[in-house]
């Protein structure tokens, strides 16, 4: 499995050159800060957007986004191509950290918790890259389209809800231990109508 | 497919309780499949932020770039080999998030079924106690200094022990333990900086369980496993099944 990525990986927008995800990774780990920089620039959006969504609220959301920043730069060494995508070990980074954190004490405030995002949701027209980022949406939201509707929900509750599989089932009037095998093939469906290979 | 195998959809998206990833992490130890499908899950899971992309304030680069200025990376796992085969030597943290769980899974377990109806252990733990001890251990495998050595017995079973100097603890975590032999019972040790081997408490009959040390780890040279008469001894009356040496790890 040398070669798992989704395609099109979303690493290189077109047009800019700009090197691999991985490849930025693999010299951040020996402690080249411009290319961590590119790697933050490259990825930054998307990690923060989904931390915003689990956590909602903006500054701890921020907090997080830092975390999981300074936790990629600290264990880039211990990256491995050969089990997945980078962007896939920092997303997992990512995710892990903002769902520890809603899960942990402070977690029953966050549901009164005004959802703020929307008003500062990347603009699309900016640049080049944002633009190939918007396709990319596209390409996923119509891929997402091809899940039934529980799979989609089930996903959408665990990822961005941060819900466990339990809870899942409880919200969606599941069978309780049904739930997770929506994800699963959800998740399954997604990858095989994204071309994510093995 | 078994239920546990259902799981990696779940896991890949953090869809799981403590307890389900400790046990779901287990199993992927074993399984190259659940592996390789977890793998290929979350390559999935990473394109839903592309349709959730929002750009953090400025600053927050600032802040970053400011920062990891003053951190240095984690120097690469590497598996050292010594003169007390077979023991690998790793730095924790980068395996943290993975060995962590493993680590708990049992006293976790032990405090679920502890905590609930279920009470099938033949000798007493309290759940407020199995309780403690994971949390201790989960807070020694999670210190910033803690340091991982891992001993594979032949026949596969492991054994992981996490010392955290700063908090002058150590813990062991095992799976896959054969039983003592009747009347035995394996017993833990601290070797203290004169290189005496101190009591650090007596294992539970269990194949996979987590057990916080006793005594100083802050200043133990090494830890160790010894099969003893039940009840423990003073000091070891067998040679050593396992040695955990902090000193070559650091």
């Amino acid at each position: 499995m040398n070669d798992i990525a989704p395609v099109p990986s979303g690493d290189t927008p077109e047009g800019t050159g700009a090197p691999e995800l991985s490849e930025l990774l693999h010299r951040s780990a020996r402690g080249d800060e411009s290319a961590f920089a590119a790697l933050y620039d490259a990825t930054a959006a998307r990690v923060h957007g989904m931390v915003l969504r689990v956590i909602r609220d903006p500054s701890q959301a921020e907090e997080v986004t830092q975390e999981a920043f300074l936790e990629v730069w600290r264990t880039a060494t211990r990256f491995d191509p050969a089990k997945g995508s980078a962007l896939s070990w920092l997303l997992t980074i990512a995710h892990r950290r903002s769902v520890d954190r809603v899960r942990s004490a402070e977690a029953s405030s966050r549901r009164d918790t005004t959802y703020h995002d929307k008003s500062r949701t990347v603009d699309h027209d900016a640049t080049a890259e944002a633009a190939t980022a918007a396709m990319e949406a596209r390409r996923v939201r119509h891929a997402l389209q091809a899940l039934t509707e529980v799979q989609r929900e089930a996903i959408q509750l665990a990822y961005f809800g941060g819900y466990t599989h339990t809870e899942v089932a409880t919200m969606l009037d599941l069978p309780v231990g049904t739930a997770k095998t929506r994800i699963r093939d959800g998740l399954i469906r997604l990858r095989d109508a994204m071309g994510v290979s093995l | 497919m078994s239920e546990i195998h259902a799981l990696s959809g779940a896991y890949a998206v953090d869809a799981v309780n403590d307890v389900e990833r400790k046990l779901f992490e287990q199993h992927l130890a074993h399984c190259p499949d659940c592996r390789d499908e977890v793998a290929s899950l979350r390559e999935a899971a990473s394109l839903l932020p592309e349709t959730a992309a929002v750009a953090p304030p400025p600053a927050l680069r600032d802040r970053v770039l400011a920062e990891i200025a003053s951190v240095r990376p984690l120097p690469p796992v590497t598996v050292e080999t010594g003169p007390v085969e077979p023991t690998n030597v790793t730095s924790l943290a980068a395996r943290r998030r993975r060995r962590l769980p493993a680590l708990a899974a049992a006293a976790a377990v032990a405090a679920m079924l502890g905590a609930g109806a279920v009470a099938w252990q033949p000798w007493e733990t309290t759940p407020e106690v199995q309780q403690r001890q994971l949390t201790a251990a989960e807070r020694i495998a999670a210190a910033d200094d803690a340091q991982e050595i891992v001993h594979e017995f032949e026949g596969g079973a492991v054994a992981t022990v996490i010392r955290s100097r700063e908090l002058g603890q150590a813990v062991i975590t095992t799976s896959d333990m054969p039983a003592a032999p009747a009347g035995k019972v394996y017993q833990l040790w601290l070797q203290d900086p004169t290189g005496q081997m101190r009591p650090a408490g007596l294992m539970e009959p269990l194949p996979a369980q987590t057990v916080v040390l006793e005594g100083d780890a802050a200043s133990a040279r090494a830890a160790g496993i010894t099969v003893e008469p039940a009840g423990g001894s003073e000091r070891p009356t067998t040679a050593p099944l396992a040695v955990f040496d902090f000193e070559r790890s650091v």
